[in-house]
């Protein structure tokens, strides 16, 4: 009984790194950079969710809706003011411009909001007891999981059949080629950061859910597992940082359970170095063959 | 290429090199007067030492990121490695070495082997991975080092060294000290680190690092970077030069985590962690991909900055690191401002003439 | 352009360097010779206390109590009517050590007289070092390890040490009979939390207590416990020592709240301030019980006046114990200094000598928020009795 419990809570801790490896994903596979604030603006997602149910007793519902547009027009600032005039620059300036502005919003977040951490009501509560009690799965976790899906069947959906969709995988292939066949690589890119940001305020309230405590550094150590997720799984793959985060999620409960609590960062790193190596492009990644 | 244009550039390269020698020696003569004329504060003073070491690192990184041209997340752990063994040598020698450069000089050997050790055995298996894939990679590694630290307990006593995971199963003699406790760290650490030591470690990785890019290896991993299958199809053996700069730049960093370690009475495991990582990376890449001097100003003024003494006065002390962030992010939309950057290279091409700016990798 | 902008880089870098020179030639560098105060003629004597703690970062929310705290009792202290006045500034660490070095020598280009700080335990240890060479009283709110102390005459506690408080809670618990079989969760990448359980293991055998589990996790960022907890329960433990600070530890009682475990759960001083979080839910802490040597609901004077005042300058945020021990740091400096005679002509070394003195003196003794009849041991370290508290009905029971 304690490994199925063991592995409910893998799934629980990976359902969440993998909701937040969706937009790293979404945002790397198409502007084809590291956003490394990614994990703050769900810091800030989640700021905003606590505040609208905590001090002004909204719904939960309008708590996440007014979180997604609060972090979508945070992307869309960010990607305008800081991204955008760096789009001919080499990738590594843009990751640097994009630590500055982590760091940014967790400075931000302290003076506005102090730094003493703030304990974050779960947007539902309870869950299903099995077996008398022997097994409990928290209803968090079913709506993480069934939120994952959900949001991977719609990008992929998304990304696949419509036309701005169409629109990002060009610019995914080619930028230049994308203009020239009269595709607005800027707007398409703007897009991209405004989805990627909104997925981001549904992850920032989700994990708050699930782990119920919130800190300006809130979404430091989770952004940097959820960019190792995405990479497990294959950076660019949706379906990948689906199943990247569930089994990174599952790696370090085994880890911990089965291996040594001391060691089990250790473990999940060796483990993602072993993957790799096997399949140098992650687990569901395409394989790009180099051309001369 | 004829021999006369071949040989202004040998020259060119050459003049660089000494220039960048320069620039750190003629800093470290200026600082050194004005620490004698007491015109440094006391905590730009206590930043010199750390100062040095970032400097090494950044430049060491550089090698890797701008010169190799494959992104490292992990750096920090060379520096980890360097730092422990480089304070775990200088504690066992405490009595037998009582020179304290001559012992600094051997932890800092011994930090550079570890450092180098801790490169060979990343570098073999991952090098073959690519862009982000070895990135995170660098990352992972970097995290292991740092957990791995956190629970060992280290310490010496008459019948030499002994390794335990636990306190309790640290067992010593009477005599015997721990010198790193799990994740309190390296504790009680002799200070012997000194801004000289810190100059020669920073003439010495110029040294390394300008000479190697310079030579015919340093052009094989050149080439390796602007394409590595134009590279590889000409012979150039991509394993070897690739691990050549890497165990280099690890080398190096090994060293730098020496003098740094010894620089405190206290160190622990979690400083070497992603985020100093990505601060080295920071200095690189705003100081320019593959420009040793921008890595050595970069490093330099951006350790500096958050301790000035107006970052610390009470109107702006509780924004300082906001300031910091803000100040970096402006740094790297203006430096890479395509309008500024044509006004620049205007007047700069006005004041050359029409000679053509050479592109060389390393200034 | 790189040239340009080297270019610019440099100047600027010089120019900062030479103005921090300009600012710092009449007092930096080497400090002999300055005394503490001005004597305004009247015998009032002014004495700057340098604090040093995390102001951002992870730790923020520690340095941020200590600061205020101790700003409470400076405020306090400059509006009675006494000879000796207080100057007073804290300077942001980031919980590193390196940090912690620079902001020290910044509050050492102030001319600084008393180092107060540091609030963590790392940087403290190192910056313990500095100040036992360069001669500076310096006086721990909350950097609780042995190490910070060790080997330092100049260094002296607020806070009960590590050891102390693991060997204390085996006692409690023992002499009590809370629990038999006793699981432990710690963060074995933090020093006073290993600390702690360290001692606790090593002790808890001779005092009849039969530890089953022993689960750590990596930092207090970590947010799943669920694995640790299950292995507590499948051990069979019916009392949990968590020895950490009180953000991990809301989320494990939260998390043992949903999967239906209900041991009793006993914290250590880190554990003061759950209940203050916003958006806890007390129910969660009911039974907890807790090792603290303060109490924000305590109904003395004291402890009202303080946490009134603390609101005040924190936008009513209410105080814990890390508050509280700042509060009496400053105030056991006052009380120290006032037993001293010929302050005025003294520098920061003569000071911290007479300092030690008057801190190891036997009849030196403080009472404050944290404990009455507060004395020192030449070691540094206090002593103080230590008070185990319950939790019920959202509130501190004083057992």
């Amino acid at each position: 009984m304690s490994f199925l419990n063991n592995v409910i809570t893998g799934i629980s801790l990976g359902s969440i790194y993998a909701i937040i490896a969706l937009g790293y994903t979404m945002v790397y596979g198409i502007a084809k950079m590291l956003n490394f604030a990614h994990g703050d603006v769900i810091m800030v997602g989640a700021y905003v969710c606590f505040f609208a149910t905590g001090s002004f007793g909204l719904h939960p519902v309008v708590g996440v809706l007014l979180a997604m547009v609060v972090c979508t027009v945070l992307g869309v600032v960010i990607e305008g003011l800081a991204y955008k005039p760096l789009r001919q620059a080499p990738s590594l300036a843009v990751l640097i411009t994009a630590i500055g502005i982590s760091w940014f919003l967790q400075n931000s977040a302290q003076i506005l909001w102090g730094a003493a951490p703030k304990v974050f009501t779960p947007v539902v509560s309870g869950g299903l007891s099995l077996f008398g009690g022997q097994l409990n799965i928290s209803y968090v976790t079913i709506l993480t999981v069934v939120s994952c899906l959900v949001i991977m069947a719609v990008l992929s959906a998304f990304i696949g059949k419509g036309k701005m969709g169409k629109a990002m995988r060009a610019c995914s292939e080619d930028k230049g080629a994308a203009q020239l066949m009269g595709i607005n690589v800027n707007s398409t890119i703007s897009m991209t950061f405004a989805i990627g940001s909104a997925l981001a305020a549904i992850a920032g309230v989700l994990m708050c859910s699930a782990y119920p405590t919130l800190m300006p550094t809130t979404g430091s150590l989770p952004g940097i597992k959820a960019f190792t997720a995405a990479v497990f799984g294959g950076i660019g793959s949706v379906p990948g940082a689906f199943v990247g985060g569930l089994l990174l999620g599952i790696i370090e409960i085994f880890a911990k359970a089965y291996i040594s609590t001391d060691l089990s960062d250790a473990i999940v790193f060796l483990a993602l170095i072993v993957v790799l190596l096997v399949k140098p492009s992650g687990l569901l990644g395409k394989y790009v063959p180099e051309k001369v | 290429m004829t021999a006369m244009k071949q040989a202004r550039r040998l020259r060119k390269t050459t003049v660089n090199s000494f220039i960048n020698y320069a620039i750190v020696i003629v800093a470290f003569i200026a600082v050194q007067i004005l620490v004698g004329q007491d015109m440094i504060s006391n905590s730009m003073q206590s930043m010199l030492v750390p100062v040095c070491c970032y400097i090494v690192m950044a430049v060491s990184l550089n090698l890797t990121v701008g010169i190799l041209g494959e992104l490292s997340l992990g750096h920090a752990g060379f520096m980890s490695l360097g730092a422990f063994s480089g304070i775990i040598v200088s504690t066992a020698l405490k009595d037998v070495v009582t020179a304290d450069p001559l012992r600094l000089l051997i932890a800092m050997l011994v930090g550079a082997v570890m450092g180098g050790i801790g490169g060979v055995i990343v570098g073999l298996p991952v090098l073959r991975l690519r862009g982000d894939y070895l990135a995170i990679v660098t990352l992972a590694f970097g995290e292991i080092i740092k957990n791995v630290i956190m629970v060992l307990y280290v310490g010496i006593d008459g019948d030499g060294l002994h390794m335990a995971t636990k306190e309790a199963n640290l067992v010593l003699a009477e005599d015997g000290v721990a010198i790193i406790k799990g994740p309190m760290g390296a504790v009680g650490v002799t200070k012997i680190s000194s801004f000289t030591a810190g100059l020669v470690l920073i003439l010495i990785t110029l040294f390394v690092v300008q000479n190697l890019v310079d030579s015919r290896a340093g052009r094989a991993i050149l080439s390796l970077r602007d394409n590595r299958i134009a590279a590889e199809s000409c012979g150039i053996n991509v394993t070897k030069y690739k691990l050549m700069a890497f165990v280099a730049s690890a080398v190096l960093a090994g060293a730098a985590g020496a003098l740094y370690g010894l620089n405190y009475s206290s160190t622990v495991a979690s400083k070497f962690d992603f985020n100093t990582s990505i601060l080295v990376l920071v200095y690189v890449v705003l100081g320019g991909l593959g420009s040793i001097r921008g890595s050595i100003i970069a490093a330099a003024v951006l350790t500096l900055l958050p301790e000035m003494s107006f970052m610390r006065s009470s109107s702006l002390k509780d924004y300082r690191m906001l300031l910091y962030a803000v100040i970096l992010i402006l740094v790297m939309l203006v430096t890479n401002n395509p309008t500024l950057r044509g006004v620049i290279n205007m007047v700069s091409k006005k004041f050359k003439g029409s000679k053509k700016q050479e592109g060389g990798a390393a200034q | 352009m790189k040239k340009f902008i080297a270019l610019l880089m440099a100047a600027a870098m010089l120019m900062a360097l030479v103005a921090c020179g300009n600012t710092s030639t009449n007092n930096g560098g080497n400090d002999t010779g300055d005394t503490t105060g001005d004597s305004a003629g009247d015998g009032t004597v002014t004495i700057k206390i340098g604090g040093i703690g995390p102001l951002t970062g992870d730790a923020a929310v520690y340095g941020v109590a200590t600061q205020l705290g101790a700003q409470v009792a400076v405020d306090e202290i400059n509006a009675m009517d006494s000879n000796i006045k207080f100057e007073y500034d804290f300077q942001d660490d980031t919980n590193v050590a390196e940090t912690a070095v620079s902001a020290y020598n910044t509050l050492k280009d102030w001319d600084v007289d008393i180092i107060y700080g540091c609030t963590t335990t790392q940087p403290c240890i190192t910056i313990a070092g500095e100040t036992f060479a360069d001669r500076y009283f310096q006086l721990t709110p909350s950097a609780s390890s042995t190490d910070v102390t060790a080997g330092k005459d100049n260094m002296f506690q607020m806070c009960f040490t590590d050891p102390n408080q693991g060997v204390t809670a085996a006692d409690y618990i023992s002499e009590h009979q809370l629990g038999t079989k006793i699981g432990i969760i710690y963060n074995n990448g933090d020093a006073y939390s290993t600390g702690i359980a360290e001692a606790f293991i090593a002790h808890a055998g001779e005092v009849g207590l039969e530890v089953v589990a022993t689960e750590t996790f990596p930092n207090d960022k970590n947010t799943d416990y669920n694995v640790q907890l299950n292995a507590c329960k499948d051990a069979g433990a019916d009392l949990v020592f968590l020895p950490i600070y009180y953000t991990p530890a809301s989320l494990i009682l939260a998390q043992a709240n949903a999967m239906g475990y209900a041991p009793t759960f006993f914290g250590a001083d880190g554990m003061d301030g759950i209940l203050t979080m916003e958006g806890f839910d007390a129910s969660l802490a009911e039974g907890l019980m807790l090792m603290t040597p303060f109490n924000a609901d305590a109904t003395d004077d004291a402890t009202v006046n303080f946490v009134e005042s603390y609101k005040k300058l924190s936008g009513d945020v209410t105080p814990n114990q890390f508050a509280a021990d700042g509060y009496d740091c400053i105030y056991a400096i006052y009380a120290a200094l006032q037993t001293i005679d010929g302050l005025a002509d003294m520098d920061h070394e003569a000071l911290c000598d007479a300092m030690i003195a008057a801190f190891t003196s036997p009849d030196f003794s403080i009472d404050g928020l944290t404990g009455s009849g507060m004395t020192w041991s030449a070691n540094g370290e206090i002593s103080k009795d230590p008070v185990v508290v319950v939790i019920q009905d959202g509130a501190y029971v004083t057992m």
